[in-house]
């Protein structure tokens, strides 16, 4: 696939892009997507010898879904009216998102080893007044759902047919803010607004059900009146699938939807995944090389050395 | 694009930004903990004393409450409006709650449950907030850089923003003593040990004459009041004798201790680690107008404006509050 025919295919609606491939090519798109972005953490962890880097292998599925399969975008004009919306509400998952930005095109990849450091525009929590592609600043937790809201309305109001993505954290589920939201989103039947949560069952203190046991999740936005589904979100095929029936019944009238994803801290490099899970994963200057190896050869099918 | 070519690994190190700087100088001396193990030593001489968390024990330092009192520390998720609703709730019934979250969720989220649920009623709420003023890299999500400015509006909060862990260590019993809301702007992890070396302690609503100078008179509080000193020494080699007046209770001020040093002919600078709207430079002026005096103050804060992210050292840097720069500052306006 040449590079002018990916930019272009992100214009078009999604439906419209997938009859061009069979669906073993789509899987194998998403996943080389997901894998690339996967490298980009890794190296940005590195670069600054910490960073969020578990989340970001985490989601990276998630991530690459979106960018690489159902976001309607310019990846060289962030600001182009038509576009659809991606909120990262969960702001220290930027490392993630900056990957997934690069992997669209949209920053440069040899920007990415900036992470985090003085005057870049890739700050550790992400921030849109600093990165091309970033909708909102999300560090404060819980914020990115209730804009949402106003752009599915703002959006509508204004006649656009773009859809709105709101990524957010397990964490986020504990703020008030996120279901006020979602009683909102039910109560004016934003059908373009998508919530697409991760679910790594990790918080600052510790695991999710320790912290603020959110479970059952499923029951509750299936209560908030959301279409809901819950899925591996470290399967591509099971995320397309999900992303698919959320956009066959997307529409101006008509409810929000919310996609569950329960994910993996760590995915793909096994070390980090079997490491105990915390919020910041510390990872030693000698392993990076380790978990690259892990991810490459996970991704070809061999052995990890 | 192949596997090798995105596995080349990464270019040189740069500066980072971690969530967790530590603003102590290399070699400095500190405490690890301070209010975390205040608050233990209070708890067991009163068993009315609670901690309660959003979901950031481990970054508030309650986690050491909660290893040494499982049973009285309650975790109450990342939901700050909770938080700060329930520790009121548990103060109606008699305990004395210290609650912790960052500074810029207790100003900024929780402030309506704040200030009618346990400031009205005048509770016995602690609010522990992390990450005051600059004290983070993250950028305007983490910087709490007009907290003081929010909660000076709140009718009966005590406000402390202590310097180093000797501060924190004094304070925390003070605090569970006094009657009414409290709002602690908390230093976490290895904070700077400092006023040890001077004849010092804490005394809720006290201001302290730490040092004594002929030429400038330092009002400072928080973690200034550190660089303030090392200010003072760094002027003493440019001949320059500078007086330190530590105001730690920003809330009730007091305005006695400071006047009395502010109304004599020397420069008055007060130095602090928040915006230069709404906290210490702001609380001085209000007192040398309502007293009359026509005293002209330097302030040395950070700018009304939304400050950048990056590393600390490089941000103290950029806005001032290194010891460099508040020494440049003082040899401008003796010029
Ligand atoms: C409103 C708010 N409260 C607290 C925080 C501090 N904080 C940052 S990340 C985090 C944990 C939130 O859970 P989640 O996003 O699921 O964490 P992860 O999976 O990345 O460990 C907390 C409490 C914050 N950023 N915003
Ligand atoms: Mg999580």
């Amino acid at each position: 696939m040449t590079v002018t025919h990916e930019l272009h295919s992100h214009e078009l609606p999604q439906k419209e892009r997938m009859i061009q491939e069979t669906a073993a090519e789509r899987l194998e798109r998403v996943g080389a997507a997901a894998y690339r972005i996967r490298h980009h953490a890794l190296n940005m962890g590195e670069v600054q010898g910490q960073g969020y880097v578990g989340q970001a292998l985490g989601a990276a599925d998630m991530l690459a879904t979106v960018y690489s399969d159902q976001l309607r975008f310019r990846a060289e004009d962030p600001e182009w009216e038509a576009r659809d919306r991606f909120l990262l509400s969960t702001g220290h998952y930027a490392i993630g998102h900056y990957a997934a930005l690069a992997e669209a095109g949209t920053i440069p990849v040899t920007e990415l080893e900036t992470y985090g450091s003085d005057d870049s525009r890739l700050p550790m929590s992400g921030m849109s007044t600093y990165t091309p592609g970033m909708e909102i600043s999300g560090g404060s937790l819980g914020h990115g759902l209730p804009i949402a809201v106003g752009m599915a309305l703002g959006l509508r109001y204004q006649g656009s047919s773009a859809r709105i993505y709101n990524f957010l954290s397990d964490g986020e589920l504990d703020e008030g803010s996120t279901w006020e939201a979602a009683m909102g989103a039910h109560h004016h039947q934003l059908g373009n607004l998508t919530a697409m949560v991760d679910i790594n069952a990790l918080q600052a203190d510790g695991k999710t059900d320790n912290v603020l046991r959110t479970e059952p999740v499923t029951e509750k936005w299936e209560a908030f009146g959301w279409y809901t589904q819950r899925i591996d979100g470290n399967n591509i095929a099971a995320l397309l699938a999900a992303f698919d029936n959320a956009a066959a019944q997307a529409a101006a009238v008509g409810r929000p939807s919310v996609i569950l994803c329960d994910t993996k801290v760590g995915r793909g490099v096994p070390l980090l995944e079997e490491r105990e899970k915390a919020h910041f994963m510390r990872i030693e200057e000698h392993e990076w090389k380790t978990c690259r190896e892990q991810l490459t050869a996970g991704y070809e099918g061999k052995d990890a050395l | 694009m192949s596997a090798a070519a995105v596995s080349t690994g990464p270019a040189p190190k740069l500066k980072t930004s971690a969530m967790i700087a530590s603003f102590a100088d290399p070699g400095q001396k500190t405490a690890s903990a301070p209010f975390g193990h205040a608050l233990v030593k209070a708890a067991q001489e009163n068993d009315k004393i609670v901690g309660l968390t959003a979901d950031l024990g481990k970054y508030t330092d309650m986690h050491i409450f909660a290893q040494a009192y499982p049973e009285r520390f309650f975790q109450m998720g990342m939901a700050e409006q909770l938080l700060f609703g329930a520790a009121a709730g548990m103060a109606e019934t008699g305990l004395i709650p210290f609650a912790s979250t960052y500074s810029v969720f207790a100003a900024r989220r929780a402030y309506d449950f704040l200030c009618l649920d346990s400031a009205e009623p005048n509770l016995n709420v602690n609010i522990v907030g992390g990450l005051p003023g600059l004290t983070t890299g993250y950028g305007p999500s983490h910087q709490a850089t007009e907290d003081m400015a929010i909660f000076r509006g709140m009718p009966n909060l005590t406000i402390v923003d202590p310097c180093d862990s000797i501060d924190i260590e004094q304070a925390v019993p003070q605090l569970a003593a006094s009657d009414g809301p409290t709002y602690l702007r908390l230093l976490r992890g290895n904070v700077p040990t400092v006023l040890d070396e001077y004849d010092y302690t804490f005394e809720l609503g006290k201001a302290k004459v730490l040092r004594g100078g002929n030429d400038v008179v330092f009002i400072s509080s928080g973690l200034m009041t550190m660089r303030a000193l090392q200010a003072a020494k760094a002027l003493a080699a440019h001949n320059v004798d500078v007086a330190v007046v530590h105001t730690p209770t920003i809330k009730p001020f007091d305005a006695a201790t400071v006047l009395a040093e502010i109304n004599t002919d020397r420069l008055a600078v007060t130095l602090e680690n928040h915006s230069v709207i709404g906290g210490l430079f702001e609380t001085v002026a209000s007192a040398i107008v309502t007293a009359g005096l026509g005293k002209r103050v330097v302030p040395l804060a950070l700018p009304d404006q939304f400050l950048d992210a990056g590393a600390l050292p490089t941000l103290h840097d950029r806005y001032g509050l290194t010891v460099q720069k508040i020494v440049a500052k003082v040899l401008a306006e003796l010029k």
